[in-house]
């Protein structure tokens, strides 16, 4: 399967990640994620709740009742992202430099300081994986990757996925560690690109190609449902429009 | 308080009732009120606190481009899809605007704080980041029910001077239809007036069927409306238009620059263009 596109491969790596979640929630964030609960929940028979889609199977009620859900442990995954991200899990979506007046304002911490704390496997996302996005330290914490003893804190950082490869996140070590790279890619690729420490096993296996019938859901059925809210991805990506 | 809900003419009345220096709530995409806002530009607003409940995207952008903010309460302020939001970045990084950075379900806990006259609002998370660092008005107590350790952090209420909504219907009682847009009431609940923008007033009570009576903002909480069809443009508004995705892409680009910005202004706030060129 060489047609297969970094998205594809990207949703597949995410949907297995996912794998035993009753419920997932997607943001507005990337439509790769939603793509990949959509493919998770059609495997294993969870729900899916995209803020912002009219389908009626994703719809929810993006404003209160999202949080109360994560408040009482009803959402069991949800994806984060940042502008920065380093190696304790600290996200910044905040900017780079002194705040307030930062040198590069980003958007905000959207729910991230909550559903951090309180989605127990939540999957951090970037595509770009440079040195510039995972710093050693983040500039700002719009919401800490660990907390101290004493804090209620049933949820946290569980893994992370980028253009290069996918990573596992250990709580109790406060570490990442390198799960398996992309085809073509390498360790010494991603240590190169990467400005934090994490650990490696022995070998690193290839992050695997999806299978013909998880392709085939995801160029379909999926492509058409997140072009609703994500017009411009499925366009871009899948070439299909929304589901009328 | 007055039985009678003020019917207006336009935005722009509307807009003449919201005095410089007000704190106003208005929620993300879609259903923004755009008409709204454009009126508030025209009219010269300024100092104005925006609250956004939680996030917003173009019509935040536009309102602070255009000098009518001071202050904005916010969990994040981007163009989704279509990037960064430019003035926002822009006038947070120059210090025109004060920021005052949230978290959306904190938004939404403080203001059904103030939506109940409660004194605070407990809410989970947030502890140990810079955001909590930066927001002096937040306090951290242990929870009082607790045998053991338990920081929570406590919000004060939101009560916005006003909530301003754009819906797709309202009664000639001056109810008005928000569907499943549930944090719209908790908005108009916690600010002190709602100024509503509608597609259509219709004539017949909302309050008659169980289906609409259920997601009302009821006449009561109503202190100005004013039918304005098509008050969401360029964002959707939920089974009458969708978003005009092409303005969003276009706006997003020249909100880059500030002369681009200011011709944007000129064209389609204050409708000072030449006639617009085929697209």
């Amino acid at each position: 399967m060489s047609d297969v596109r970094i998205e594809e491969r990207l949703i597949h790596a995410i949907a297995g990640l996912l794998d035993g979640s009753g419920h997932i929630a997607c943001g507005v964030l990337s439509p790769i994620p939603g793509a990949a609960a959509m493919l998770a929940a059609k495997r294993g028979g969870g729900r899916v709740s995209i803020i912002g889609s009219d389908l009626p199977a994703y719809r929810c009620d993006g404003g209160v009742e999202l949080f109360d859900q994560a408040g009482q442990g009803r959402l069991d995954a949800f994806f984060l992202s940042g502008g920065q991200i380093d190696g304790r899990a600290n996200i910044n979506l905040h900017g780079v430099g002194a705040y307030p007046q930062m040198d590069v304002r980003w958007s905000g911490a959207f729910g991230s300081a909550y559903l951090y704390f309180l989605v127990p496997r939540v999957i951090l996302f970037r595509l770009e994986h440079s040195r510039r996005v995972f710093p050693e330290t983040v500039d700002f914490i719009s919401a800490p990757g660990v907390s101290a003893p004493g804090v209620h804190r049933p949820g946290g950082p569980y893994a992370l996925v980028t253009n290069l490869c996918v990573m596992r996140f250990d709580r109790d070590r406060a570490r990442f560690r390198l799960e398996s790279v992309h085809p073509g890619v390498t360790v010494e690729e991603v240590r190169d690109q990467t400005g934090f420490d994490f650990d490696t096993g022995e070998t690193t296996p290839e992050t695997e190609t999806p299978p013909a019938a998880d392709l085939a859901l995801i160029r379909g059925e999926i492509a058409e449902a997140i072009a609703n809210p994500y017009p411009k991805f499925a366009r871009a990506v899948f070439g299909v429009g929304a589901a009328a | 308080m007055t039985a009678k809900t003020p019917f207006f003419d336009s935005p722009d009345d509307l807009a003449r009732l919201v005095p410089d220096g007000a704190s106003i709530a208005i929620a993300k995409e879609p259903s923004s009120p755009f008409a709204l806002a454009r009126a508030l530009i025209r009219r010269g607003a300024r100092n104005l606190h925006l609250v956004t409940v939680p996030t917003a995207g173009l019509i935040a952008d536009l309102l602070i481009g255009a000098g009518a903010v001071r202050l904005v309460e916010t969990s994040g302020v981007s163009l989704g899809e279509f990037g960064p939001a430019p003035r926002f970045a822009s006038a947070v990084k120059s210090g025109a605007v004060e920021i005052r950075d949230a978290t959306c379900p904190a938004v939404y806990a403080a203001l059904q704080a103030g939506e109940k006259g409660q004194p605070f609002a407990p809410i989970r998370g947030v502890l140990g980041s810079d955001l909590l660092a930066r927001r002096p008005d937040w306090r951290v107590i242990d929870n009082p029910f607790s045998d053991g350790e338990d920081p929570v952090v406590l919000l004060a209420p939101i009560r916005p001077d006003f909530a301003l909504i754009h819906a797709d219907r309202a009664d000639r009682f001056g109810n008005v239809f928000v569907g499943g847009r549930h944090e719209f009431k908790t908005m108009a609940h916690a600010a002190r007036q709602t100024l509503v923008t509608v597609e259509e007033i219709v004539d017949h009570d909302l309050r008659e069927d169980e289906a609409t009576a259920a997601n009302l903002i009821g006449g009561l909480y109503v202190a100005g409306l004013a039918a304005a069809p098509g008050g969401a443009r360029p964002a959707a508004a939920p089974g009458r238009y969708a978003a005009d995705e092409a303005h969003v892409a276009s706006y997003a680009k020249r909100a880059r620059d500030e002369a681009d910005f200011a011709d944007y202004l000129a064209a389609e706030v204050f409708g000072r263009t030449p006639a617009a060129a085929a697209e």
